[in-house]
């Protein structure tokens, strides 16, 4: 009982491997979208290397990368051998190949399916990471005369005002840490001294931000230090003022930019899963057909196409029974006459041994 | 006196009529391209239209939209003239139009080289534009309550850190106007009471720039106020301090940005303006060279092309003689005739 059984007039072998050679073309190309939307993946994530703690995101671009190469060299066969389908002499020696290309093609639709299913399920680990790597770029802020960390400075200034976020959750993690200098603080001053003995580690902490979290919507200039006095300004609450600062933190600006661009490149990756998919059906039903054609006596007759010759169980016992078949192969070989009398015994014994593994289905 | 008279056997006219086809669809790319460039630049000019004070340089751009689009028209037409060229059925219908669209043509590609020139020499034109559109940006910092000006704090503050600039020549023009609006002044404070007497027009005027200015690469945070004042901050001198705010103004930064952006499409469009100009002269070649054929029998024959049958002056002359007249520049007096003379210029 064939699973999905078809007829195919020789017209219409012609125009499914004509189909065919359209499509897996097309799927090239599909390919090929999939390989520079991982490279873009992966520039956007490395361009943001600093803040981030741990490369565990990186999986996403690089097996899109992957399986774009993959996928590129998959469907060039395919269209290889639907170029050589309808000549009778050239296609037989696409057989054993063709199982092959079935298994790899299958392989790249689940790729592609894990790749759309991580790029959900690694937010959590991507918010980890951001926030480990901010909480360290706010840490080091100051330490522009430290080798290893001098631009840190810079790149979380660029940042804080290229996504219009200060801070790590919000602007009130710059009051928990040091971000000014000790080489651009005046210890004899009093301001200076009351500070440093108002805390147990000995740290500058001021109730305020660095230039980059100002926000240019605000109708005033910008308030940065004694943000916590309302009566440091004039005209200020420090409760009601929304829009003197960024509020939003790093870590969430970051996270929302990364799965908003892997939430859209969604759509495009579920449609180029569908087209695999309709390649390899389509490629199995032509191989079927011109292989049912070819042993027909008239080779222009009809011929019948199908996915699997058998219904599914059938199938999946003659597969479990093949594997089991080559294992006991690979594990002896009683047939052989090389071992000679003293291993005849052991190969006695460890062909009984094969005889009983149960090869129950 | 025939300018650049050329022989053309049958050969070498075939090849002239594939050679051009292929050359005025290369042609009509690039007449597309220089479209697309005209409109770049018109969106660039515009992003920044707040801080310019007139518009004359949107002439650059302009024209080369102007030019893109005619320039589409002319290769369309030199294409379908040499498809016909070689056919002696349906080469003479193009008789009548070929003279006007021969000046039609030389018009648009001269006017393709002006446009290259006028990017360069309009540098001055854009400069003083973007010192008034900036002066003003500066002076109406403040009124972000003012219907028409809300804005211009945004624009300026995003401004100078997009393009790492200060101010218009640089940041002391910061100094020189009052940017903190008097809603965010307590003039009850003795401060701001002696400041705004230590000047004539009663200005709360500060030694001091927006946070906009200042630049992220400095290893110390940001001093933006009291610059001049070097006790005012530890270890801080005002006469080396390099990198704590950006010094170059931003109408230097915007004008080398938009030159910068012009020699670039100025080099793309003279390729262009060649590759136009060798399609006429190449479609004149072919015209001149195809009707010394017609009417013949043998149509394999050698024949000669030229540029233009009389010398430069007299064709020019008789292409502007129908034009002056039109505009009735010139008095028509001729013998034997009465015509009512126009408006006579003497």
């Amino acid at each position: 009982m064939a699973l999905l059984k078809m007829k195919f007039s020789q017209q219409r072998r012609v125009r499914l491997a004509q189909g065919l050679w359209l499509l897996s073309w097309l799927a090239v190309m599909c390919g090929a979208f999939i390989f520079s939307l991982g490279v873009y993946l992966k520039i956007e994530l490395l361009r943001r290397d600093e803040v981030m703690d741990n490369t565990e995101i990186h999986v996403v671009p690089n097996l899109l990368m992957m399986v774009g190469l993959a996928s590129i060299g998959a469907n060039w066969v395919a269209s290889r051998v639907c170029q050589d389908s309808l000549d009778a002499s050239r296609f037989p020696r696409w057989n054993v190949l063709l199982l092959a290309w079935y298994a790899v093609a299958a392989l790249l639709c689940c790729l592609l399916l894990a790749v759309v299913v991580l790029s959900y399920a690694l937010q959590g680990r991507l918010e980890e990471s951001l926030k480990v790597g901010l909480r360290n770029g706010i840490r080091f802020y100051k330490d522009t005369d430290i080798p290893g960390r001098c631009f840190q400075k810079e790149t979380i200034d660029h940042l804080q005002m290229e996504f219009r976020c200060c801070g790590n959750n919000n602007f009130k993690d710059w009051f928990e840490i040091q971000w000014v200098s000790n080489r651009y603080l005046d210890f004899t001053s009093q301001e200076v001294k009351d500070r440093i003995r108002s805390n147990v580690d000995g740290r500058y902490l001021l109730d305020g931000v660095p230039f980059s979290c100002c926000n240019p919507a605000s109708p005033r200039p910008c308030l940065q230090n004694h943000l916590t006095d309302s009566r440091a300004h004039y005209n200020y609450e420090y409760q009601s003022e929304e829009l003197n600062l960024y509020s939003r933190g790093c870590r969430q600006a970051l996270t929302d930019y990364y799965m908003g661009l892997m939430n859209s490149t969604g759509p495009g990756v579920l449609s180029v899963i569908l087209i695999q998919l309709s390649v390899l059906l389509s490629m199995r039903y032509l191989q079927t057909a011109v292989e049912g054609a070819m042993a027909l006596e008239a080779p222009e007759g009809e011929s019948e196409g199908y996915i699997l010759e058998k219904g599914v169980k059938e199938t999946y016992a003659d597969i479990k029974a093949k594997v089991l078949d080559l294992l006991k192969f690979a594990q002896v070989d009683p047939a052989s006459e090389a071992t000679g009398a003293g291993e005849g015994e052991k190969a006695a014994e460890a062909s009984e041994k094969a005889a009983t593994p149960p090869p129950a289905s | 006196m025939v300018v650049m008279k050329m022989k053309f056997p049958f050969q070498k006219r075939v090849k002239l009529a594939q050679g051009l086809w292929l050359l005025s669809w290369c042609a009509t790319v690039a007449g597309a391209t220089t479209f697309t460039l005209g409109c770049l630049l018109k969106t660039e000019l515009r992003r920044r239209a707040e801080v310019m004070d007139n518009t004359d340089i949107h002439i650059v751009p302009n024209t080369l939209m102007i030019v893109g689009l005619a320039s589409l028209g002319i290769n369309y037409f030199a294409s379908k003239i040499c498809q016909d060229a070689l056919d002696a059925g349906r080469f003479p219908r193009w008789k009548n139009f070929l003279k006007p669209y021969f000046a039609v043509s030389c018009f648009f590609t001269v006017l393709m080289l002006l446009a290259v020139i006028m990017s360069y020499a309009m540098k001055g034109s854009l400069e003083s534009s973007l010192k008034a559109g900036l002066r003003n940006g500066i002076r109406f910092y403040k009124d972000t309550d003012t219907p028409g000006r809300c804005f211009q704090k945004q624009n300026i503050d995003r401004l100078q850190m997009e393009f790492q600039c200060c101010g218009n020549n640089d940041f002391r023009d910061w100094f020189e106007v009052q940017w903190i609006s008097n809603r965010y002044l307590d003039f009850s404070s003795k401060e701001v009471k002696d400041r705004i007497k230590s000047n004539v027009d009663g200005r709360y005027l500060v030694d001091g720039v927006p946070f906009s200015c200042c630049n992220p690469r400095s290893p110390r945070p940001c001093i933006q106020y009291r610059l001049t004042n070097n006790s005012a901050h530890y270890n801080y001198d005002y006469q080396t301090e390099e990198l704590n705010i950006y010094l170059r103004g931003c109408r230097e930064a915007l004008v080398n940005y938009y030159m910068g952006l012009m020699n670039t499409i100025g080099a793309g469009v003279l390729s262009v303006f060649l590759l136009q100009a060798s399609v006429l002269v190449s479609l004149r070649f072919l015209q001149t060279a195809m009707e010394a054929v017609a009417g013949k029998e043998n149509t394999e024959i050698e024949t000669e092309g030229y540029l233009l049958e009389k010398g430069v002056k007299e064709t020019m002359m008789e292409y502007l003689n129908p034009v002056l007249t039109f505009l009735l520049l010139k008095n028509q007096v001729q013998e034997g005739e009465e015509t009512t003379p126009g408006p006579a210029t003497t």
